[in-house]
């Protein structure tokens, strides 16, 4: 099965039709507590009106190819979150690094 | 409204420019509108910050494998269903 291809270029996310060589990873698997916060940040974000699901997804669709690609399911929600919220004025960046520092620390 | 229930629709086979639902794999294909589920918010303002006005009828529309995918080797009567935003399909004779 082939996917018909009809000359218009697709995004990174768009998926369905493509070809791969490796088999799909069809088992389930336990969320690490990180992903959890990720998924309820995200409703919590959504709920208090500061982004959409629209956001998340466009912030997603326009990660780099590599960097996407890399990316696990929820590291791209987290990509796409910070992304938007920074754009929104929501934070900072400088917000976050100071929060990464002191956890590093 | 635009679309009703068993009408032929194609979607526009126009790239994907920002934010869009429709996946890729169903441009240019024509199916038939299945059901209407209503009204929404229109994604491709919502986002970037829009208010998603004018809302967007939503259709889930049936597509016939096989006309799908090339090469497809499954039933005559297999489907694949989609939603698709009213801006995205015309209608198909």
């Amino acid at each position: 099965m082939e996917y018909d291809s009809h000359a218009v270029a697709r995004l990174v996310h768009d998926r369905g039709g493509w070809l791969t060589s490796e088999p799909i990873d069809r088992s389930e698997h336990p969320l690490a507590d990180w992903e959890l916060l990720t998924d309820a940040l995200q409703q919590s974000l959504v709920r208090n009106g500061l982004m959409t699901v629209d956001e998340l997804r466009r912030g997603i669709e326009s990660m780099p190819r590599e960097v996407y690609e890399a990316a696990g399911y929820y590291e791209r929600w987290a990509y796409s979150i910070e992304g938007v919220l920074v754009e929104k004025g929501v934070i900072a960046p400088a917000e976050i690094d100071r929060k990464l520092g002191e956890l590093a620390g | 409204m635009r679309y009703r229930l068993g009408q032929r629709v194609r979607v526009r086979n126009a790239p994907s420019v920002g934010h869009v639902r429709t996946p890729g794999y169903v441009k240019g294909k024509t199916g038939r509108v299945e059901r209407v589920h209503g009204v929404f918010g229109d994604p491709e303002s919502l986002a970037y910050g829009g208010d998603g006005l004018p809302g967007q009828p939503l259709y889930l529309v049936g597509f016939e494998q096989r006309e799908v995918w090339s090469g497809y080797a499954g039933g005559a009567c297999d489907r694949v269903y989609v939603d698709v935003y009213e801006h995205w399909p015309e209608e198909a004779p």
